[in-house]
């Protein structure tokens, strides 16, 4: 269960760079592609199961067979590199470690897509990966990869590196066009749907940088060996950003299907809870996920032991499971308190709320207060309620699912741990005296 | 927020106004506004780490758009200062994986050595403190950006203070 094929070269010297990342065998997708018809290509990712790696988990061939190619207006890729989800760092380590692993996608997808222009929406706060990529560009313009007439094919493509300005919301990726035109990031009413009317009112495509990294592989081997790795319905390999309170921090790659277990607390991977601390609690798929109590976390309510997929994490729906997500996984040990936490997370909401829907808007800070008040002594028990009220308002009722991203962590926190509110708002000094949700016994 | 004037005439160097025109230059013919974030971005570099309303009127001219196109996004974007800010920007990821690993610590840490509060600058104008919200460093917190570099594992006292001491010298050495 530890098989890599996006950082499986991540460890050769030199492989940022062009001429090394071609010795080893980059670049070879592109050469193939050339030679492929589009809709094979398509083809292939849909067979390979790819799901799009930067939350919601749609299947990126699908998605990618919805652009509109009949009406013969320019057609626009975009990768996704905003990365803000707290929790989620993996895009970055793949433009960081392997910048030309992300344009041999992306080029691979143009070409599939049939666009001679595509972006990659970087963070602004990610500087130095700007300047990455833009001389991973210029190196590959210079090998002929990319620019006019692509290795004498008459293929024209640019690629340009778009910056962003610090806005969790241009990570969705309507909000994210609106940005690239220059404007607020102010999602869209969808439909109609970027396939259709996106970037310039042209049909386009948004995929997450681990998506589209993920492309070279399926198209050199066949998206049927892709299907091969993992376990049915979560094909492939996935990035996952691990933090919190556990001993090895950092980006992995696993096989689907790697049980949770093993995952938390093997060498190899997390290495188990930091300062030999019990574990209270994980967010699995960044902080718009449910977070689950340790015991539901590493087995689902039938008593299956969890594993890191797609279906099993999302097992027995909200009730008793969580969400994949971005694979932004953060682990809390037996010394957080969740009401600190959920308030924290509110408030992140609550600042990146773009305004638009009054649901979200008006609801996040209100949550944000109750949950200040609560943190601060100053609670009541009619809070909790209140809190649960607010959540299920604004779930569904906005434009964008930034509504629900701060509706879901509220709505788990009193689920799993309403007796921690309850004692919060009873003894606000002592909240961490007794434990809640507590894996019991210890695992070591 | 408040837009500021100066009542200061504001203009790109040479350099700069080569890359205005490289940037616009990537768009399709007539979305010149898609270079108003990067360009938002270039004028804060050149003038001073923040936009005063006359960098924002600069940069709208520029694209041939209103005025009020910019001062929509240049308020909408946590990136964009909209009053001055010092010499270094000290901003410190407070978001929950930070949070849980030591942010709250390092706030407090640099408010005492800076002797300023959140959201302030030092009188010699060299630090301004800042909380942000997450930069994508969860598993290396608790941290803090500043300019182009992330600063991670700023998890002891020492480090910390290394860290002010290396800006203090860089300063030191530019003035
Ligand atoms: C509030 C919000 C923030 C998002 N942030 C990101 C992000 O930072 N990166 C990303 O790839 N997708 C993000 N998404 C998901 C995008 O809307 C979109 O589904 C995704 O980029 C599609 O790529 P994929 O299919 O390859 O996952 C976000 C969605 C929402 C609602
Ligand atoms: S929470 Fe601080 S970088 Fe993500």
């Amino acid at each position: 269960m530890s098989r890599k094929i996006l950082l499986d070269k991540i460890g050769i010297a030199g492989i940022e760079t062009f001429p090394v990342y071609r010795s080893n065998g980059g670049y070879a997708s592109v050469e193939k592609a050339l030679k492929m018809q589009p809709a094979d290509i398509v083809e292939e990712v849909k067979k390979s199961g790819l799901r799009g790696r930067g939350g919601a988990g749609f299947p990126t061939g699908l998605k990618w067979s919805f652009i509109d190619k009949k009406s013969g207006r320019p057609r626009y890729l975009v990768c996704n590199a905003d990365e803000s989800e707290p929790g989620t760092f993996k895009d970055r380590f793949l433009m960081e470690k392997l910048p030309h692993l992300v344009l041999e996608g992306m080029i691979t997808a143009s070409i599939a897509l049939e666009a001679n222009l595509s972006f990659i929406y970087v963070r602004g706060e990610f500087r130095w990966i700007i300047k990455i990529l833009e001389k991973a560009i210029v190196e590959a313009k210079e090998a002929g990869f990319l620019g006019r007439n692509i290795l004498g094919t008459g293929y024209n493509l640019e690629i340009v590196v778009q910056t962003g300005a610090g806005a969790y919301i241009c990570g969705e990726e309507t909000a994210l066009i609106e940005s690239l035109e220059g404007k607020r990031g102010n999602p869209r009413i969808k439909p109609p749907f970027p396939a259709v009317s996106g970037l310039y009112g042209n049909p386009t495509v948004v995929s997450n940088v681990e998506s589209i990294a993920a492309v070279p592989w399926i198209v050199n081997n066949g998206g049927a060996e892709y299907a091969k790795i993992g376990v049915p319905k979560s094909s492939g390999t996935k990035l996952i950003s691990a933090c919190g309170n556990i001993n090895n921090p950092g980006v992995y790659e696993i096989e689907l299907g790697l049980p949770v277990k093993d995952f938390l607390f093997a060498p190899e991977w997390c290495g188990g809870m930091k300062n030999g601390k019990r574990l209270k609690a994980v967010v699995a798929g960044g902080s718009s996920v449910p977070i689950l109590p340790a015991g539901l976390f590493l087995k689902t309510a039938n008593g299956e032991d969890r594993l890191m997929s797609y279906e099993s994490l999302a097992d027995g729906g909200f009730a008793t499971g969580t969400m994949l997500g971005s694979g932004g996984f953060i682990v809390y040990d037996e010394d957080q308190c969740i009401v600190r936490n959920t308030w924290n997370f509110t408030r992140f909401y609550h600042h990146e709320s773009c305004g638009q829907c009054s649901p979200c808007r008006e609801g996040t800070g209100w949550m944000e207060r109750i949950l200040h008040n609560i943190e601060n002594g100053h609670g009541k028990m009619s809070d909790i309620d209140l809190l649960w009220d607010v959540q299920k308002k604004i779930e569904g009722n906005t434009i964008c699912p930034l509504g629900d991203a701060a509706a879901w962590p509220v709505a788990a926190a009193i689920r799993h741990f309403r007796d921690e509110f309850e004692w919060h708002i009873k003894e606000p000094k002592e909240c961490m005296v007794r434990n809640f949700g507590i894996a019991e016994p210890a695992i070591v | 927020m408040l837009a500021i004037r100066t009542g200061q005439k504001v203009e790109f160097s040479e350099q700069s106004l080569q890359k205005v025109t490289e940037i616009i230059n990537r768009y399709p013919e007539g979305k010149q506004k898609s270079a108003l974030l990067p360009l938002l971005h270039l004028a804060q570099d050149e003038f001073g780490g923040w936009l005063s309303v006359e960098a924002m009127d600069y940069v709208a001219r520029m694209l041939h758009i209103q005025p009020i196109e910019v001062y929509e996004v240049a308020t909408f974007y946590s990136m964009y200062n909209l009053k001055p800010v010092g010499r270094f920007l000290l901003e410190v990821c407070q978001t929950g994986p930070c949070m849980i690993r030591g942010a709250e610590k390092l706030v407090s840490q640099l408010e005492e050595k800076l002797k300023i509060k959140n959201g302030e600058t030092t009188t010699d104008g060299l630090f301004t403190l800042k909380t942000v919200e997450c930069l994508a460093a969860c598993g290396y917190a608790p941290m803090l950006q500043c300019g182009e570099h992330y600063h991670e594992f700023l998890d002891t006292e020492e480090k910390v203070d290394q860290l002010l001491d290396q800006l203090r010298r860089k300063a030191a050495a530019n003035n």
